[in-house]
């Protein structure tokens, strides 16, 4: 996986594999940062790999494993001086992705979230010290995909649902049957609340997020849907914060195929 | 030949090495492990009909892997391909058994694993299929396969198990209850599974990925023109230097060493498949092949150097390589000498 952290006083390029984590400046031009995966804590019969990246609390960047551990990274603002400040421990299956709060978080409701394999969902709150303020357990079903967005979770899943749940309590207020087929990849626009979701089922949606301000309902409402023939779509982002142009990548595909608003 | 073959691939030790945890083969290492199965019977196969087999195999593979509906699915599809291998040797009740263990041994093994598990071994092995593209006559035919060599993926059909069909979205207040439905469209036109396919070892599968292709007599053309596109990036991993390749060759040799190889002896004359037309068309075929599809067999010869290496030997000398191939008679390469040219 690869992943920009932004971070206020830099940005650096995280890159993950079955060897470990890699951290390089921005314009990929030195490596900053190498953090070499251990094997021993694994059985023999687990593979080993690191896999999602998030930049939080404006000053770390988190790291899952397939053991399930978070490793939080302390970032200084600038040079080689990275230090693991952290091993997050509530993920019993390989951590799939994690996702930072784009918008406003709502009091209490946490600005981090980790989803692994089991579909488990944990919500945190970053600082010196991590806290989990809630955890959401699964349903069978591995959770591919997560983003956080005022105060609202959105996760997608291997069963091609996705789930939106409340970060502060862990309800599940919507619930989508969006494609066909196992979801690898979501993202959110933060100044419209669009939700970009892509799947194996060749599909790609666009989905508007919303909170009724009276009764603090949360809404979904689809608004696009794109099928890119004959492909399983492995990787879909927005190329803006409004969400008018999104980028999608599949297997076997050596172009990456660029959608806007016409 | 079929009986021979498949006590081959059975075989206890052979199954022994390949249950054990471990990376993917390079293709090198995959492509010789299966010139040595196919040559476990009498049957011989020239290098140009030898190439197009494995380029059919990796094709169908590649296809059921690809349209694999969920990631568990991958189990039933090998269900799928010990059910016709069965089929094959139901007369011969010693090897039935063989195949029936290693049933038992996949359930025990893999029947456990969450879908996340099941996907990351389909990941792998798309990975190890990722830029193939060679047309398979059959697929086109069928319409599976496009003129580009892409599969064809249906937006259409049933949903896998446990899957929904997609459309409904469904909004709950602060105390769970539903609020709201609404629906949305798309030109998908998806219906839900009637049943589950049986893992247990006698059962109906339901998914077809995975049963016999060439059930009814069907052609065997493969065309490689215009797929070489993106190999070039490819084939140059294969070329550096991997320390990690003279585990490989150890564990390669550990798993040719399972396999018994049987050599035409006395009276029975061995006979050779040829998967062209004609004699001619498979010369013309073996010295047209795209460079960059060529596989690189790695020949593992019996050596007579006495020391470290006799243990070796002696693994390797248990098996023979009966004819010359196509392109020469085989040299005497050492292994471990082979190891330091890779």
């Amino acid at each position: 996986q690869a992943a920009w952290c932004v971070l206020p006083s830099r940005v650096l390029l995280v890159l993950t594999s079955q060897k470990g984590i890699q951290m390089y400046e921005s314009d990929g031009s030195i490596m900053v940062y190498w953090h070499a995966l251990d094997v021993t804590e694994h059985h023999p019969a687990q593979a080993v790999f690191a896999r999602g990246i998030a930049a939080a609390g404006g000053r770390f960047v988190c790291v899952g494993t397939s053991s399930g551990l978070v490793l939080v990274f302390d970032i200084p603002p600038k040079g080689t001086n990275i230090t693991v400040s952290e091993v997050l421990e509530q993920h019993h299956d390989a951590i799939t992705d994690i996702a930072a709060e784009l918008g406003q978080a709502p009091d209490g409701a946490g600005d981090l979230v980790t989803a692994d394999d089991a579909g488990t969902l944990c919500v945190w709150s970053t600082g010196e010290q991590f806290s989990l303020l809630g955890k959401i357990p699964g349903f069978g079903w591995s959770c591919s995909s997560v983003k956080l967005w005022n105060g609202i979770v959105a996760a997608g899943f291997g069963n091609g649902q996705i789930r939106l749940h409340e970060a502060a309590t862990g309800v599940l207020r919507a619930e989508v049957n969006a494609h066909a087929r196992w979801i690898y990849a979501l993202d959110l626009a933060p100044c419209a609340g669009k939700l970009l979701s892509g799947a194996e089922d060749s599909f790609v949606h666009v989905w508007k997020l919303s909170r009724n301000p009276d009764t603090d309902d949360v809404e979904i409402q689809h608004c696009h849907a794109e099928c890119v023939t004959d492909t399983q779509v492995c990787g879909a982002r927005f190329c803006d914060p409004e969400g008018n142009s999104f980028a999608v990548t599949g297997y076997d595909l050596s172009e990456i195929f660029r959608y806007g608003r016409a | 030949v079929m009986n021979d073959i498949i006590t081959t691939m059975f075989n206890k030790k052979f199954m022994e090495e390949l249950f054990k945890p471990q990376e993917l083969y390079s293709k090198k290492a995959l492509r010789t492990v299966y010139d040595r199965l196919a040559h476990a019977s009498i049957m011989r196969l020239n290098q140009a009909s030898m190439d197009k087999l494995y380029d059919l195999m990796t094709m169908a593979f590649k296809y059921q892997v690809l349209l694999c509906p969920r990631p568990k699915d991958i189990l039933l599809i090998t269900f799928n391909h010990l059910d016709a291998i069965k089929d094959f040797v139901y007369d011969a009740p010693g090897i039935l058994n063989q195949v029936d263990e290693t049933f038992r041994q996949l359930i025990e093994v893999y029947g456990c694993l969450s879908a996340g598990e099941f996907q990351l071994i389909r990941q792998t092995l798309l990975s190890f299929f990722q830029d193939m593209h060679i047309r398979v006559s059959i697929f086109l035919k069928d319409k599976v396969q496009n003129s580009n060599g892409r599969f064809v993926l249906p937006i259409s059909g049933p949903v896998p198990w446990g899957t929904e069909v997609p459309g409904l979205i469904r909004m709950f207040n602060h105390n769970g209850d539903e609020v709201k439905r609404t629906e949305f469209t798309t030109d998908g036109n998806y219906v839900l599974p009637q049943r589950e396919g049986s893992f247990d070892l006698y059962g109906d599968r339901v998914l077809k990925l995975g049963t016999n292709m060439y059930s009814v007599s069907r052609p065997v053309e493969t065309h490689m023109s215009g797929s070489s596109k993106n190999l070039a990036s490819h084939a140059k991993e294969n070329i550096v230097p991997n320390p990690l390749v003279k585990e490989e060759l150890n564990f390669l040799a550990r798993l040719l060493g399972g396999m018994e190889v049987k050599k035409p002896g006395g009276s029975e004359t061995g006979f050779r498949l040829n998967l062209f037309t004609t004699d001619e068309e498979e010369e013309h075929a073996a010295l047209t092949r795209p460079e960059e599809l060529s596989y690189k067999v790695i020949n593992i010869e019996a050596t007579q150097e006495p020391g470290p290496r006799d243990e070796l030997s002696r693994i390797l000398g248990a098996l023979e390589v009966e004819e010359p191939q196509a392109g020469g008679a085989a040299k005497g390469e050492d292994l471990l000498a082979l190891m330091d040219a890779l």
